[in-house]
């Protein structure tokens, strides 16, 4: 188990799955893969199918709406695989709180290992996430 | 047998075939980073792909057939059969078997054939379009490309084996030096560049429009079957370009050089180039290299 984790975390493909945000923590995410922030020097890698993904980057605050397809994408997702809260809307549904159409957050629906705060997040603080995240999965304090 | 399987499995066959694949993916990874003002990942990060893939759970989509698994197996098998072949002629020329060029086009074939019967077996809508969209691909390419073989073939002497080409450069020059070797080489390079995938003609993994075209379904152990083809036909393809075409000498001083320049040609084209539309790629092959291999039958014919 611990070479297939250790495996993962060297090369980890991300599929990102916008949950109603408003697309700026969706740009800041692209902003990792141009030169100045360049993931791929860590074996990141933007993947289309959810097939390929280990990490599922979710983004925006989960209304009525998304959040059965946000179960069926984690169950197409293969194992092992993290899910990543990026942005407050995702953590704690940010000013939606007590909307009419977003009733839990996204902890409550999907088991989520890692959250990156911020509205959006810098770029910089997604990598630091990456970094405590490898961390954790390597079991590291 | 056992010098056979040996053959095979190891040395120029399928663990040597895969480490310098996945090497040569690596190159085209660091190359196109560096293209693009970026760092690039680590020499070792296509291997850990794999094996992370490996590790991951294969998943089968309902209602599929035994063919959703076997097709990408097939793939692999014939690719890495096709670098026995070429690594064997190479190594030592006498005991290749005539008329090994042709199997090896025969076979080169498969890994797309094997990547649209994956696809169409997986029941994924965009799956489908991604193969129908190869096999058109298949259609295009292919033509030019046999064409261009057909003017080496006549170029040296009618031999239909690589121990003959590789003989008669060694006895002349290579064929790349004459005027029909020149035109077949610029049609083989747009084939090749089709026959990987690369940009221009990524279009049945068009991944801003299909996801991930053919492989939408793959996952886990599968997809890395898949990631291992391409990545030995990223290595075959530009070994077969330099025994047709530059196949003077091809010492391993030379041949690696000879290698990297013609993966460094494939690379620069993939980043310089938007991808086209399937009808422009089927009309830009049926034109151009099309009237360029024949003018280079022609041309090889009457001896130049």
């Amino acid at each position: 188990m611990s070479s297939k984790i250790n495996a993962l975390t060297k090369s980890i493909w991300v599929f990102h799955v916008s949950a109603g945000s408003c697309n700026n923590c969706d740009i800041e995410i692209l902003d990792l893969f141009t030169p100045r922030h360049d993931v791929e020097r860590f074996g990141i890698q933007l993947v289309g199918s959810v097939r390929h993904a280990d990490a599922l980057l979710i983004t925006g605050a989960m209304n009525k709406k998304a959040v059965p397809r946000m179960k069926k994408i984690y169950e197409q997702a293969p194992k092992p695989c993290v899910v990543v809260a990026v942005g407050q809307c995702a953590l704690s549904r940010h000013m939606f709180r007590y909307s009419y159409n977003v009733d839990e957050p996204l902890d409550k629906i999907l088991p989520v290992d890692l959250y990156i705060p911020g509205c959006p997040p810098k770029p910089e603080a997604m990598i630091d996430g990456i970094v405590k995240l490898v961390n954790k999965l390597k079991g590291k304090k | 047998m056992i010098k056979l399987l040996f053959n095979y499995l190891i040395f120029p066959g399928f663990l040597f075939a895969a480490t310098a694949g996945l090497f040569a993916c690596w190159l085209d990874r660091k190359i196109s980073a560096r293209l693009q003002w970026r760092v690039g990942p680590p020499w070792h990060q296509n291997f850990t792909d794999i094996f992370k893939l490996l590790g991951k759970e294969t998943i089968v989509p309902q209602g599929v057939r035994a063919t959703f698994l076997i097709a990408p197996c097939i793939g692999l098998l014939s690719v890495v059969l096709v670098a026995a072949i070429l690594g064997q002629a190479i190594i030592s020329p006498a005991p290749g078997f005539s008329g090994d060029l042709i199997v090896v086009i025969y076979l080169l074939t498969i890994p797309p054939i094997s990547s649209v019967i994956g696809a169409f077996a997986s029941r994924n809508p965009l799956a489908s379009i991604g193969a129908s969209r190869e096999i058109k691909m298949i259609i295009a390419y292919e033509l030019p490309f046999l064409l261009a073989v057909v003017a080496v073939i006549v170029k040296s002497a009618g031999a239909i084996k690589f121990s003959g080409i590789l003989e008669h450069q060694a006895n002349f020059h290579s064929t790349a030096l004459s005027l029909s070797g020149i035109l077949a080489l610029i049609v083989c390079i747009f084939s090749v560049q089709a026959k990987l995938g690369f940009a221009p003609f990524d279009i049945s993994e068009a991944e801003q429009e299909l996801m991930a075209g053919v492989l939408i379904e793959y996952s886990g152990a599968a997809l890395a079957v898949f990631k291992l083809t391409k990545a030995i036909m990223l290595y075959t393809l530009p070994v077969l370009l330099t025994v047709l075409f530059l196949g003077k000498d091809i010492s391993a001083g030379f041949l690696v050089p000879k290698f990297l320049l013609f993966l460094i040609i494939a690379v620069l084209i993939k980043n310089t180039n938007p991808r086209l539309r399937v009808d422009q790629a089927v009309r830009f092959f049926w034109r151009l290299p099309l009237v360029l291999a024949t003018a280079a039958v022609i041309a090889a014919v009457f001896g130049f």
